[in-house]
């Protein structure tokens, strides 16, 4: 514990920190530019200069580690001044070298009002600048549909480049040139190939890199920026949605390391457009086979003529990706009073089943506990696609490990970012490892705390249940269960943001109930004559026959098409909602905006339908709402937290005889841009796709 | 120094020719495993050696793929480094130094000649015969100012000596690197002003050759690089002129 004397008083420092961060601890605020946390150090901005008594310059506090420091002759520790005249003129001077070249187009700059260079101008910023000469121009470049550039603001602190190799992966950002001509950009100017390249948007602290869907749309003071939590993955990522007036303009990320740390995936930052076009915006009832627009009474008038005296085995629901608790929750009581059993939150058909334990189909070893994993072995799955975020956690620990950590991938091969050990594609090498016989239990040799991460392509299977519990197998195998380090590793990983908190309520098949598979077989067949579709569009439509489709969401997608009744609800911006991410941590969105036109919140809708059937649910608010479902369900009250799961349910599981076929293990994710009716939606994510999908490489954006 | 850019036309391809290949497998082993990226430099300087002083855009990719780097991370380096050329050179490729002792002997006066003679600064000649550059400190700043052209360095140039030379490589006749000016290397313009007492160096060989000018000054051959310049690993020192002649 080096003892440190900052500013005049004496801290004591953990070991192995910078002096930036000493200083921070302190609570003095060092200015910077190039210096990010969780970003590698480049020491090349200079402006966290500092003074250090018995040095013969002011030094760079970002890249001066506290335990290279000596205490003076007489004992005295390391002292450390940060706000003499010497630092001030120091910084200044920094400053004005920054600025010899910045261009002084702050007013047309989008980074204005939100820019590191303006704050940190406005404390050491001199009031005119002595430099004759023209400002350098540097070209602009080329990085893709989503981030635009004004290379002439860029200040060479390269956070861009280093977030993209070793956050994202991707070895595409680079500096080219030398000193004043470097100049930032990727090979030979073709788009970023990485779903998280949005954030560099975020660390760029000028205006060089903006957002290029949101170029000149608002400034940061006009926005209302409403705290909540992102539905595109079942990661639950923190977010802050910025709204003006009606309209969601734009997705930040929030910091919340237990979570996502403080990054979010394109499709989180960019799904925005996607929230205002397609929307359903009023009721709507089909009447001589054509969707007409009808007031809220008549869509309802239509639902309960159709269900008056209807045998409640002939009704079913399915809740889609998107829903809430609350709306799943109100839901299911309506099937209940309905006399239904048919219900099923698992509209991609995985064989999850909370009769197992919970502990069947969380993300047991929690998203922060990738930090301490020492082994991964992926089943079915691929965590670039199915989030991001998380995949990039596991980039970060096996660059920790220097590449040393063994990863194993079962399934279908893809570009994760990091090395891996390709094992094979299907059951058949899963097997092999539950029963102990492949080579890579060798080397997972002295691993404390191995990682099996269970993919949903791995589940959505007719045989997912018995790949379930050869995974639990293969997980006993090679000992992700350590109970003397209370670890479980045995993660589930989920792609659908309401799926855990469907599971948890019991939104699947009750006793004698159908699931999506025998739903869409009777609908064919004519023996389930309502269909109530929560947001579910990922499901066969064709397959559902003659029957009568109640259509509960907010985009006109697939199951609007098909609808016979559409109920308008709000998106995830649109109303406060408890989600529980693939971990089981129970989060809150919030509303930011109103639904649009009539468009009211689901839960509303379905207990506002209850009335009109007769059969009212039992809450008026949302309050009572959420007293109900947390004294069925108190894991939901737990906001921020997790309940963990008792890990003897995946024991008992490993136990049950596993039947599985031999098919090999496809992809959960087809396309990532296009995996739920907001991204559908929107066109950014239209050009997204169409960019990796090598359409258009040279596409302009949202203009084209 | 500008923006530097890769060329606009590019070859379609490039690979090394089955010496330079094994040259470079040489020299990738050199390094220790998971390190052999270090091998960029010399790899891409023999890429440029093999397509005559310029590194097409296909050379990068493939010294990439060569040693498992990113190409973005091969662009870097081809951009950053100075003496890689992006675009083709003229066969007689003139380096002008112009840094500030060369400058201060009149640099700027030798760049003017090659604007006279050449043309405008990283252009090829029509008949692909010239191309000349500015360049950083050569340091041979004891024999400013100084041009080199291809592997060799023209010292103690003025316009009249840079023009004749170019004027001799245009007409075909052979030209002599050096100093200019009869100047023996980087000794004193004009022969040796001190220790000339042909005492110190001993009487009893060759006294009549070690007086004035041709005193222990016959190393020319310091100015000229050998054969293969670009793989020699060591200086490869010089054995003294003759056994007899330490200086008591």
């Amino acid at each position: 514990m080096p003892k440190l004397i900052i500013d005049g008083k004496e801290h004591d420092m953990p070991d192995g920190i910078t002096l930036i961060q000493a200083c921070e601890l302190a609570g003095i605020e060092i200015p910077r530019f190039c210096y990010h946390e969780r970003l590698s150090i480049a020491g090349n901005c200079r402006m966290c200069l500092v003074e250090v008594a018995g040095m013969p310059k002011p030094v760079a506090s970002c890249a001066m580690g506290v335990n290279d420091l000596l205490p003076a002759r007489d004992g005295t520790p390391p002292t450390i001044v940060t706000d003499s005249e010497t630092v001030k003129k120091a910084r200044e001077g920094v400053l004005e070298f920054l600025l010899i070249n910045h261009p002084l187009d702050c007013p047309i700059c989008d980074q204005g009002g939100e820019c590191d260079l303006q704050d940190q101008t406005m404390a050491y910023g001199f009031d005119a600048g002595r430099f004759q000469d023209n400002k350098r121009a540097v070209e602009e470049k080329y990085l893709g549909p989503l981030i635009d550039t004004f290379m002439t603001r860029c200040i060479h602190c390269t956070r861009c480049i280093r977030f993209m190799t070793e956050v994202a992966g991707v070895e595409e950002l680079g500096a080219i040139g030398r000193g004043e001509d470097m100049e930032i950009t990727t090979y030979l100017e073709h788009g970023m190939f990485s779903n998280l390249s949005g954030n560099v948007v975020d660390l760029c602290p000028v205006g060089a890199l903006t957002s290029k869907p949101y170029a000149f749309v608002a400034r940061p003071w006009e926005l209302t920026k409403t705290p909540s939590i992102d539905v595109m993955d079942a990661l639950g990522s923190a977010i802050r949605v910025d709204a003006r007036g009606k309209e969601v303009l734009r997705i930040l990320p929030r910091i919340n390391d237990a979570v996502n740390e403080e990054w979010i995936s394109d499709k989180t930052r960019h799904v925005w457009d996607g929230l205002r076009t397609q929307r359903l915006d009023r009721p709507y009832v089909r009447r001589n086979g054509k969707l007409v627009p009808a007031s809220w009474d008549e869509a309802f008038a239509a639902v309960a003529t159709r269900l008056a005296g209807l045998d409640g085995a002939r009704f079913a629901a399915i809740a889609g990706a998107l829903a809430a608790a609350e709306e799943m929750f109100a839901l299911k009581l309506l099937a209940e009073q309905l006399g239904s059993a048919n219900i099923d939150c698992r509209q991609d058909g995985a064989k999850l089943d909370p009769a197992l334990g919970r502990a069947t189909y969380l993300f047991n070893s929690t998203i922060e506990g990738i930090d301490q994993a020492d082994a991964f072995l992926l089943v079915g799955t691929n965590p670039r696609h199915e989030a991001p975020v998380l995949n990039a956690r596991i980039l970060k620990r096996t660059r920790h490990a220097q590449g040393k950590l063994p990863v194993g991938l079962i399934g279908a091969e893809a570009d994760l970012t990091y090395a891996y050990d390709y094992l094979g594609a299907g059951t058949e090498t899963l097997a092999k490892i539950a029963d102990g016989s492949h080579p890579f239990i060798e080397q997972l040799g002295g691993s404390e705390r191995p990682m099996l991460i269970l993919g949903q392509a791995a589940l959505a299977r007719p045989d997912g249940a018995g790949v379930l519990a050869l995974a639990a197998k293969a997980a006993m195998q090679i000992g992700a269960l350590n109970a003397s380090l209370g670890w479980n590793g045995f993660n589930v990983l989920h792609t659908a943001a309401a799926r855990v908190a469907g599971l948890d309520l019991g939104f699947v098949p009750g006793q004698g109930g159908r699931d999506v598979e025998t739903i869409l077989d009777g609908a064919s067949a004519g023996e389930i004559e309502i269909v109530y579709l929560l947001g579910a569009d990922e499901i066969g439509m064709d397959r559902l026959g003659d029957a009568f489709v109640i259509y509960q969401g907010s985009h006109g997608d697939e199951g609007a098409h098909r609808a016979d009744v559409i109920l308008p609800g709000g998106a995830y911006t649109e109303k406060s909602g408890t989600y529980l991410n693939t971990e089981g941590r129970a989060q809150l969105t919030a509303r930011a905006v109103f639904p649009p036109g009539e468009a009211r919140e689901d839960w509303k809708i379905v207990r506002a339908l209850s009335g009109v059937l007769g059969k009212p649910l039992p809450f008026d608010s949302l309050q009572a709402l959420r007293a109900e479902m947390y004294a069925r369900h108190p894991q939901f009250a737990l906001i921020d937290q997790i309940e963990p799961a008792d890990s003897a349910a995946i024991e008992h599981l490993a136990k049950t005889p596993a039947k599985v076929g031999k098919e090999r293990f496809g992809h959960a994710i087809k396309d990532f841009y296009l995996s739920n009716p907001i991204a559908r939606a929107s066109s950014i994510m239209a050009n997204l796709s169409a960019m990796h999908a090598g359409l258009d490489r040279k596409a302009t954006g949202t203009d084209g | 120094m500008s923006v530097r850019r890769l060329a606009a036309e590019q070859p379609e391809g490039f690979a090394f020719t089955p010496e330079n290949l094994e040259w470079a497998k040489a020299q990738i082993k050199k390094y220790p495993e998971g390190r052999e990226a270090s091998a960029v430099l010399a790899l891409l300087w023999r890429a440029q050696e093999q397509m005559d002083g310029w590194l097409p855009e296909p050379a990068l990719r493939y010294v990439a793929d060569m040693l498992g780097l990113a190409y973005i991370r091969v662009y870097e380096i081809a951009t950053f480094y100075t003496m890689f050329n992006l675009a083709p050179i003229g066969r007689y490729y003139v380096q002008v130094c112009g840094t500030t002792p060369c400058w201060l002997r009149g640099a700027e006066a030798i760049k003017n000649t090659c604007r006279k003679v050449i043309g405008e600064k990283d252009r090829v000649t029509p008949d692909g015969l010239f191309s000349w550059t500015e360049v950083e400190c050569l340091g041979a700043c004891v024999n400013a100012p100084v041009a080199q052209i291809n592997k060799y360095y023209y010292e103690d140039l003025t316009p009249e000596s840079l023009e004749r030379i170019l004027g001799n490589v245009k007409a075909g006749r052979p030209i002599t690197p050096g100093p200019q000016n009869g100047r023996q290397a980087s000794a004193p313009e004009g022969g040796p002003i001190t220790l000339l007492d042909a005492a110190l160096y001993g009487k009893e060989e060759r006294e009549e050759e070690l007086v004035g000018a041709n005193m222990a000054l016959t190393d020319n051959q310091a100015k000229r690089p050998g054969k293969a310049a670009n793989v020699r690993e060591a200086a490869v020192p010089k054995p003294p002129l003759s056994k007899g002649r330490k200086p008591r």
